[in-house]
Formats: structure tokens, C-alpha cells, sequence
């Protein structure tokens, strides 16, 4: 079977669930609701298709004025001034009011075709937008004449030889208020804009592709200052290039429980701990020594500012900003509320795309099951840790766990390769913290509890003293030290944990 | 038929200064059947009601393609009342008389 010619969008995303575009020199159905990005999918296939694929196109508009259009898409980067002015764009607006036109018996829309071939011939134009059509059905009185005109418009478009475009706003009942979907039935996309939780949520599917396989799913979509893009995140395959180089932690003694080499390149890692443990410091020393082996890193920040982060770590002695300036490091701080999950998700992965760094940051995840579910949470990290670990970036990823409540970590460490937990121990009046590796896939790694300390020079991971006093942590482990380096007879009733270092695959 | 494809038909009636002068533009397409009636229906009503007062002037608009946009053309046969004002836009073959007579108002134009 010949499969049917197809015409790249331009779109981000919009091609791979496509499958390649819409169906060549046949006109597609784009509906949804207000305000739900029709026009914009619809100029940017006019725009992307005379600017990448040199095929010039005609935008004519049912609804907005051809200057209110203009100026509509110029924030997003469209000059469509500039390509009317080379003949890769033309805009025609088309004005119909009931109140200015009298019907006086039977007519024909003649008059449109005449003028889209005008436009067409005038600048050899290869797609075609009418946006929204269904203008007309408030515009012109006799039903019966338009919905006739109508199917021969679309017939005509189709002899044509050009793909078009033709928008339609939601009905109640059918996809669009007045059943276009009757009469352009090669391809039907749906576009939604729906809220939840009070934060709103794009998305687009796909609902039916004559000819042709096409993802069918619920895709969300983003429409930003650089437009209109779609992610394609169902494909769920583990079949990811793995990689078994290892990289450095950025704490020396952290890497030395993991058999001195720190993690694989291209994991998973998970830190998680109660608030105040050094979640965000472990990350950043992380940050930094992608950054000191000249690798991007992109750290996405949900709770704190950027410049919060970069002052709080000057104070443990380290210092990120020369990174950030020689654009190694990338810092985006957002607040989850600012999105739904799956926009928060399009996001990071367009700036991921931009930006290609070789690790990823998010601090913490726990701050966004603010904005879903808790099963949607995971479902959207899931996807996430997929898109990035399928491009063999480094993921880590920091949550805070809570005494009481249910927490993500344990739910997405399943995903994970690496999982670090801190947790913070209170004993003889004092709070210390420990850390210990809860799980490292294909590798070895210290079982044991080891003392996490901050201090003004860095973090370090000291080993605990094992003694018959039992473990101890804090000011008695630094005592006991001091005592047995004073008196090293009383080595024989305590030694320090390292010489009995377990180390296991 | 012919006459009507010579694209232009001009009617002009020289009116007297104060007599009131309509003038009309019809953009038809080619000798369509709705066109040809359009034509025919118009003609007849102008010659029972404004006689020697009004100015035609009919366009094809497959022969100037280019009206369609700068006219904003949909439907065809239109007529357009450019004068007096206020423009005045109807469709369709004009058979409908009780709508055609609103091309007519304000009648009372020489006042």
C-alpha cells in the first residue's frame, strides 16, 4: 500500500505524532474550545511551512484583522510583515456581518473561491489556512446554500493540490459547532485547554488520520514566546543506550562509597531526607563537578531563587557563579504552581533540548505534588527520567520526606539508580546527620551509616565511630577521636568504622 | 449574455443637479444563472423605481480576480449601493423586492 504523502508542520512535536505531518493536499480540521491555540497551530504551520520548507501560504482569517494578527504572533518571533513583503505570505482578511449584507435571493460563495484562487496564483501559495470558517454560518443567512458551498470548497481545495488548514470552534454536540467535521474528515485534530486544581493544562489529540497511523493519546502542549510545541511522551520503551562511565559526585568521600568513583553516567540518583539535611548542597556539589569537567548541567529549582541557591552555597565553599557565567550552568527556578505537571514537564524538556546538558537537576520533586496527584507526579517523573535518561543525561533529583505523610520518594525510587538518603539524628542535646546509601545499581557501595557533616569548607562524609559505646556521631565522635588520638592504647576498645568497611555488589 | 461578459456595462443617465443620483456596482460572475437573474431582476427594478436617478455599473469578477479581496467579496451575485450613503450591501439574484427596496431609502435625498 502506497502510503499517503505528508507535510512537515514545522510544529514542535506536531511531525512525530504525525508520524511526518498533515496529509498532503488535503485540507485538516483543527477544533477546540476559545482560546485554546487554534489560530496559533494554524499560523505556525502557515509561518514554519514558508520559512523552513519554502512553501508559501495564504492565512485567511474569518475573525481576526490581518494587523490584529500581525501583531498577535510578533511576540512569539513571527515577522509576518517581512514574508507578505517576499510573497511567502499572504493574509486576507475576510469581513462578513449579518447586519451589512441583505440576502436577496439565491447566491453561490463564488465570490471565495475566486479570491482564494486570487491568492494562491499570486504567490504560488502551497498551504492553505481558513480560520474559522465557521464565521460564516453567523455571517450569511441561508444554511442550506453554505453547507452545499461548504463540501465544495473542501472538494475544490483538494483539487487544489494544496493542505490546509481549517479551524473550527467546539460545539456542544460535535466536535465543531457546525458539524465541519462533516466535510473535512482526512484529519482531525483536537486541541483542549482544561483546568485543574486551578492550574491549566493544554493538550492536543489526534482524533482520527485517514491513511495513516498517528499517535492517538492526549498530548500536552505549550504555547510559549517561541510557540506552539507538542511533546511526544508515551513512548515508554526500555530500550535506552546505558552507559558504564562513571562520574564524580563532587564529594570525595562521597564518591569513595561508591567504590571511589561515584555515580554512572547517564543514572538516576535520588536524595531524599527530612528538610535541613543538605539535600540541595549535595546537589550542587554534584552541579559543580559537571561543571568543573567542562559539561552542562541545568538546574531546575523549585523552592528556592537561583541567586538564594548561589549565596547559600558560597557559605559551605562553593562557589557556582563563574559557572553560571561561562554558561555551564543554567539555572531555572520556578514555582510548581506556575504550571500543570504535564507543562512543567514540555517545559523542562524544551529547555533540556536547548540547553543539552549532560545532567539534570530538580530540587526538590516533592514541591510539585502541590500542583497533581500523587500518581500523576510519578507518571510525569517517570516520563521525565525516561526522556532525559533516553538522551543519556544524568538525572538527580531531591525529595523531602515527611514523618507523616506519603511521600514520592519511595514510590519513584523504583526508577532510580542511585538512592541517597539523609536523615538527621538527634542524640546528647545535638542534631548531626547521616547519610547512607540506600541502593546503587551495578556497582558497589558502602552499606554503612556514615556522618554527613557541612561545614564552611565543603561537605564530607565522616565515617562514624563504632566502639563499645556503641556509634557515635556529632561532638561525642569528634571526643572519642581526640581521646583516642591522645591515649592511642584505647584503640583496643574502639576503632573507627573504616577498617571494617563491607563493601558488596 | 455577451454584453454582460463585455464585462462593463455602463449606465449613465445625465441627471439634472438636483435630482437625486444612486449608483450601483454588481459584481456577478460571468453568465451564471444566478448572475444572469441578478442582472435581469436589478435592471427591471431599477427602471420601475429610479428610472433616469441611478448610475449601474456591473463587474465580472472572474475577469478582476483581484476585487474579490479589495472589495471583500464572499458570495456572489453582490450588489453595492456606494451612493448615497450609507454603502449598502446585498446578495443573491435580487428577487426578493421587499429587500430590494431598501436600496431605495433614504429616498428623500434632494432635502
Amino acid at each position: 500500500m502506497k502510503a499517503i504523502l505528508k507535510a512537515q508542520t514545522g510544529i514542535n512535536g506536531l511531525d512525530e505524532i504525525t508520524y511526518g505531518g498533515l496529509p498532503r493536499n488535503r485540507p485538516t480540521l483543527v477544533c477546540g474550545g476559545p482560546g485554546c491555540g487554534k489560530t496559533l497551530l494554524a499560523m505556525e504551520f502557515i509561518v514554519k511551512g514558508a520559512v523552513l520548507f519554502n512553501e508559501p501560504g495564504v492565512f485567511m482569517s474569518f475573525e481576526e484583522k490581518a494587523q490584529e494578527l500581525i501583531d498577535n504572533v510578533a511576540s512569539l518571533g513571527f515577522d509576518i510583515e517581512k514574508l507578505q513583503k517576499t510573497k511567502k505570505l499572504k493574509l486576507d482578511y475576510v469581513h462578513v456581518d449579518k447586519t451589512e449584507i441583505q440576502e436577496t435571493g439565491e447566491y453561490d460563495l463564488e465570490g471565495l473561491f475566486i479570491r482564494l484562487q486570487h491568492s494562491i496564483d499570486s504567490i504560488g501559495a502551497k498551504r492553505i489556512v481558513l480560520d474559522t470558517i465557521e464565521n460564516l454560518f453567523l455571517g450569511l443567512e441561508n444554511q442550506g446554500i453554505l453547507r452545499a458551498e461548504l463540501r465544495r470548497l473542501f472538494q475544490w481545495l483538494k483539487e487544489k493540490n494544496v493542505t490546509a488548514i481549517i479551524t473550527g470552534e467546539k460545539g456542544d454536540t460535535g466536535l465543531t459547532r457546525n458539524g465541519l467535521e462533516e466535510y473535512v474528515s482526512d484529519c482531525v485534530i483536537l486541541l483542549d485547554h482544561r483546568i485543574i486544581n486551578q492550574v491549566s493544562t493544554r493538550r492536543l489529540r489526534i482524533v482520527k488520520y485517514r491513511g495513516s497511523l498517528h499517535g492517538t493519546n492526549e498530548y500536552p502542549f505549550l504555547i510559549d514566546d517561541e510557540g506552539f510545541s507538542v511533546l511526544p511522551i508515551t513512548s515508554l520503551t526500555l530500550d535506552k543506550k546505558v552507559s558504564s562511565q562513571r562520574i564524580s559526585t563532587g564529594i570525595s568521600s562521597l564518591d569513595a562509597m561508591f567504590e571511589n568513583k561515584g555515580f554512572f553516567r547517564g543514572s538516576g540518583i535520588l536524595i531524599s531526607g527530612t528538610a535541613g539535611t543538605g539535600k540541595t548542597s549535595i546537589a550542587a556539589s554534584f552541579a559543580a563537578a559537571t561543571c568543573k569537567r567542562k559539561e552542562r548541567c541545568m538546574f531546575f529549582a523549585f523552592e528556592e531563587s537561583p541567586q538564594q541557591i548561589i549565596r547559600n552555597m558560597k557559605s559551605i565553599n562553593l562557589d557556582l557563579e563563574p559557572y553560571v557565567k561561562k554558561r555551564l550552568l543554567e539555572f531555572h527556578a520556578f514555582r510548581p504552581g506556575l504550571h500543570g505537571l504535564e507543562m512543567h514537564l514540555t517545559s523542562m524538556y524544551k529547555l533540556v533540548k536547548k540547553f543539552k546538558p549532560t545532567t539534570v537537576i530538580l530540587d526538590p520533586i516533592t514541591n510539585l505534588v502541590s500542583v497533581g496527584e500523587l500518581s500523576e507526579v510519578n507518571s510525569m517523573l517517570l516520563r521525565l527520567i525516561d526522556l532525559l535518561q533516553g538522551e543519556g543525561i544524568t538525572v538527580m533529583m531531591t525529595a523531602l520526606t515527611r514523618k507523616s505523610e506519603t511521600s514520592t520518594d519511595e514510590d519513584i525510587s523504583s526508577l532510580m539508580d542511585s538512592w541517597l538518603l539523609v536523615r538527621d539524628i538527634e542524640m546528647n542535646g545535638e542534631r548531626n546527620r547521616a547519610l547512607y546509601i540506600m541502593k546503587s545499581r551495578g556497582m558497589g557501595h558502602s552499606k554503612e551509616v556514615r556522618e554527613f557533616v557541612i561545614t564552611s569548607k565543603g561537605l564530607e562524609m565522616v565515617d562514624v565511630y563504632r566502639g563499645p559505646e556503641g556509634i557515635l556521631i556529632g561532638s561525642a565522635r569528634i571526643a572519642k577521636e581526640k581521646e583516642v588520638k591522645a591515649n592511642p592504647m584505647s584503640k583496643k576498645h574502639g576503632r573507627p568504622a573504616k577498617k571494617i568497611k563491607r563493601v558488596s555488589k | 449574455m455577451m454584453e454582460i461578459q463585455k464585462k462593463q456595462e455602463m449606465q449613465t443617465r445625465s441627471a439634472s443637479p438636483d435630482i437625486a443620483c444612486y449608483f450601483f456596482r454588481l459584481y456577478v460572475t460571468g453568465a451564471s444563472p444566478n448572475s444572469s437573474r441578478a442582472i435581469t431582476n436589478f435592471k427591471a427594478f431599477l427602471e420601475k423605481h429610479l428610472k433616469d436617478e441611478y448610475e449601474l455599473e456591473i463587474i465580472d469578477v472572474y475577469q478582476q480576480p483581484h476585487v474579490a479581496q479589495s472589495v471583500d467579496i464572499i458570495a456572489l451575485p453582490m450588489l453595492i449601493r456606494e451612493f448615497p450613503l450609507p454603502k449598502m450591501r446585498l446578495i443573491g439574484d435580487m428577487s426578493n423586492h421587499e429587500k430590494l427596496n431598501k436600496v431605495l431609502s433614504p429616498v428623500d435625498y434632494k432635502s
